[in-house]
């Protein structure tokens, strides 16, 4: 019994992380994927941010729909509440974080803000309560923190790819986004060829 | 009239100002969800460009951003509500990318640049242009990828029988792939002409 739960939130991890990556199958994240990816250090400190966020979002968003919205029927209300109470959260992250780990703030200091219109953290929590419908409390973070993980994943290797490109003789009319967008695409065919 | 024309061409949000990446990849799979997707983000942010303006002057500055968040995602659940009631197919093939419109960054960069500074009318033709703007440019990327990838466009069959469709095209990565060489494209032509 205990083993088949481990191996059901196994699957949703690799999932999260390697088949169903929320930026290369679900293009979610696809702002900060592209606007914070120009160097693998600041790709991680906004991956560790989203990581650390998603998961608090997650817990919160499933324990507020489950206990508050589900009994008083007012599941239509979600966007709103989900957006907001991921706004909150971030703003609880930033000022929380000022005051008890300065080093990590400043260090993750500007990527704060930006989480709250990061559209896989409302994505990840929207997908939990209508596409998948997760029982359990566990499944539900386990899939935000492995959505998280595939966002960082995601955001690093482009970081490295784009560190390369930097110095990479390439057309001129290609120069910047256009470029961007091709190497996502070579990444996105290997990701592809994973699910298969 | 420049401020209804601007977001067609010169400003276009997704082809110039690189924002709302992530339905412009997500959504363009087929024309006819590129429409909706359009379609349903300019009503959101013509709606909201509008009740901003009108209450511009009422939100203390501190908290606006919230506020706009507040006012966008009530008119994305309004929306959302509408399209499952009306054309419940539409909004089974968008999904989660509906309420996902409350992160585009279309509406909210509108609303902070826009409609928080100027009147009612031409905040509601800003909207517009920007909303069709973007519907414009979801249609150029999905026609793009319906006809490559299907052989199709808007359902109907435009490609010979004896084209094999390009799959890739419909994958995540054509996504990626497709944007690519469209702002490519768009930059060969500037080039051209600031050249010429």
């Amino acid at each position: 019994m205990g083993n088949s739960i481990l191996t059901g939130l196994l699957s949703i991890l690799l999932s999260g992380i390697l088949t169903n990556n929320f930026i290369f199958s679900r293009f979610m994240g696809i702002c900060p994927f592209l606007g914070v990816s120009k160097k693998t250090s600041t790709a991680v400190g906004m991956g560790m941010a989203v990581t650390f966020v998603m998961t608090l979002a997650g817990t919160v968003t499933y324990l507020v729909y489950r206990y508050l919205l589900v009994p008083f029927q007012l599941e239509y209300m979600k966007t709103i509440i989900f957006i907001f109470i991921i706004a909150a959260l971030v703003q609880f992250v930033e000022m929380a974080l000022q005051k008890l780990l300065p080093s990590l703030y400043t260090a993750l200091g500007i990527y704060l803000p930006l989480i709250t219109t990061n559209c896989a953290v409302l994505g990840a929590v929207l997908l939990v309560t209508d596409t998948y419908k997760y029982e359990t409390l566990i499944e539900a973070v386990v899939f935000n923190f492995s959505a998280a993980l595939g966002f960082t994943l995601a955001i690093v290797l482009l970081a490295g790819v784009r560190e390369r490109l930097e110095t990479a003789p390439i057309p001129k009319f290609l120069k910047g986004f256009p470029i961007v967008l091709i190497s996502a695409a070579l990444i996105s065919m290997a990701f592809v060829g994973l699910s298969f | 009239m420049n401020n209804l024309t601007k977001g067609f061409f010169k400003e276009n949000p997704v082809l110039v100002l690189l924002l709302g990446m992530c339905p412009s990849l997500a959504t363009t799979t087929s024309v006819t969800n590129a429409i909706g997707m359009g379609l349903s983000a300019t009503a959101v942010l013509i709606c909201s460009n509008v009740v901003i303006s009108l209450l511009r002057k009422l939100i203390p500055s501190k908290v606006r951003i919230a506020a706009y968040i507040v006012i966008i995602a009530t008119f994305v659940t309004i929306v959302e509500m509408l399209l499952k009631a009306f054309l419940p197919d539409l909004a089974e093939s968008l999904g989660v990318f509906i309420p996902l419109i409350v992160v585009n960054c279309i509406i909210l960069a509108r609303a902070e640049a826009f409609a928080s500074k100027n009147n009612v009318f031409q905040s509601f033709l800003d909207g517009a242009g920007m909303g069709l703007g973007f519907t414009i440019a979801l249609c150029i990327i999905a026609t793009f990828r319906e006809v490559l990838g299907a052989g199709t466009w808007m359902g109907f069959q435009v490609m010979p029988a004896s084209y094999e469709p390009a799959l890739l095209f419909i994958l995540p990565a054509g996504g990626f792939l497709s944007l690519g060489i469209i702002l490519g494209v768009i930059n060969l032509i500037k080039g051209g002409r600031k050249n010429g």
